[in-house]
């Protein structure tokens, strides 16, 4: 078995306008930073873009908002990205705000075949309007339903050519459902390492959820807020 | 003299890290919240979760530490300390909102009578959006909210009523400004504690809704 493709532009070759893209990462932490340049130059549009956030300006999923080939945003939060904020403000942008753990649940159910959840989580808010809910133990919850993607981009630091992946550290974040809940699941990956060469109690997530893999050729890995001490 | 604004963010951080227990696990929010873990008392052991994905927040590295694939849920870069452990965002909002985290201490934009709590819009103004905020307001067993006592405009942020998009129901336990240690009642908010230089009459002006006093009035706050 190899997953392996050639490049991040082969493995979007089917990527078509109005698909819904699942996107890990968190801020500029773990985000597929190969497959977003590939999606730019591809120039596909009315995108909706699932993602915990949007990056910044001109990193990041930023990059596709500033070329104006997004529709619509699923995220959890705005803050850091100015242009973001106004194209949401200005109704120039969709946007769907979730809180991040249903968020991360709503993928979750869509990769584990579960229709629908209910969560304590924003009972009594906005998020909860036109939503059902219901009482379990003296408690009210809020129906939510699964999240899927057509395509799920992944960023992961290790992979093999079955497409079992290692994650690193915080980088792990929202990529591992992601990877379980769309049609085709890409994966890019740091280091791209023969089968045997992970061991397998330390694979994140299995290759049965990754159809493509490949070693990004460029990784900027650029930090957002670099904060530091003296000694 | 006035606190300035540096002072008045420390002194909420410092009273709010009294809170804190040994073997407590706790989530951080971002901007003043993010201070208390500056004062855990010597010799006690907290461990702090970020919703990212980490338990065993360390400080910020040092320059040569710094590692892009190693953030706090600010975005900020941090460390990782002897027992840090990394999951996902499912797995680390399990442990939230299935009640694992002892303490979560958040910023607010207003907090009203009930417990009620907005942090995350103002309509066509500001949008940031609720992250995690929701969540944890939901799940941790204890919800402190660390905020300026008003607005610059001195107008109340404590309130009989929410007047923002809300972020949880009835979901604080507590409120910590740099005047006041209010705890949330079923009677209403309770004055627990003011700080040592504020005036009753000052706090009370500075507060929407009424103010429960305990019976031998409020303690002075220890900062």
């Amino acid at each position: 078995m190899d997953k392996r493709i050639a490049s991040p532009d082969a493995a979007i070759a089917n990527l078509r306008d109005g698909m819904t893209i699942l996107m890990g990462g968190f801020g500029l932490c773990g985000i597929p930073e190969n497959l977003i340049d590939a999606v730019r130059r591809q120039g596909t549009r009315e995108l909706t873009i699932v993602s915990n956030n949007a990056g910044v300006e001109d990193c990041g999923a930023g990059v596709l908002l500033q070329t104006r080939q997004v529709k619509k945003m699923i995220s959890t939060y705005i803050g850091g990205n100015k242009l973001f904020e106004q194209l949401a403000l200005s109704g120039e942008l969709q946007l769907e705000l979730n809180p991040q753990g249903t968020l991360s649940e709503r993928l979750r159910a869509g990769g584990a075949g579960i229709p629908a959840f209910y969560t304590p989580t924003g009972y009594g808010t906005v998020v909860a309007e036109g939503k059902e809910t219901r009482e379990f133990g003296g408690r009210m919850y809020v129906l939510e339903r699964a999240l899927r993607g057509d395509f799920a981009f992944v960023k992961a630091w290790k992979g093999d050519r079955w497409g079992n992946l290692v994650y690193r550290k915080t980088a792990r974040n929202l990529n591992p459902m992601m990877a379980t809940a769309a049609d085709y699941v890409i994966a890019e990956v740091e280091e791209l390492v023969e089968p045997g060469q992970i061991d397998p109690d330390h694979v994140h997530t299995p290759g049965i959820y990754v159809d493509a893999i490949f070693q990004g050729a460029r990784f900027e890995k650029r930090i957002e807020i670099r904060a530091t001490r003296k000694v | 003299m006035p606190l300035t604004d540096d002072q008045k963010r420390e002194r909420i951080a410092r009273r709010i890290a009294q809170e804190l227990r040994d073997g407590y696990y706790v989530n951080l929010g971002i901007g003043v919240p993010t201070l208390v873990a500056n004062f855990i008392p010597k010799g006690m052991d907290v461990v702090m979760q970020s919703e990212n994905g980490m338990l065993g927040v360390g400080p910020y590295p040092l320059e040569s530490e710094v590692d892009a694939d190693l953030v706090n849920a600010g975005k900020e870069t941090v460390s990782e300390i002897p027992g840090t452990c990394y999951f996902s965002s499912a797995d680390s909002f399990a442990m939230i909102r299935g009640g694992h985290v002892d303490l979560t201490v958040l910023g607010g934009l207003q907090v009203d009578e009930k417990g009620n709590l907005a942090n995350w819009s103002i309509p066509g103004k500001m949008l940031k959006g609720m992250g995690g905020a929701m969540d944890l307001v939901a799940g941790a067993k204890r919800v402190v909210i660390a905020m300026e006592h008003a607005t610059r405009e001195n107008k109340p942020k404590i309130l009989k009523k929410c007047s923002l998009p809300l972020t949880g129901v009835g979901v604080v336990d507590h409120i910590v400004t740099e005047l006041a240690f209010i705890e949330v009642t079923p009677q209403g908010l309770l004055l627990r504690e003011i700080a040592p230089e504020a005036t009753l009459e000052q706090v009370l002006g500075l507060t929407e809704p009424k103010l429960l006093l305990p019976p031998s009035g409020p303690a002075v706050m220890s900062v």
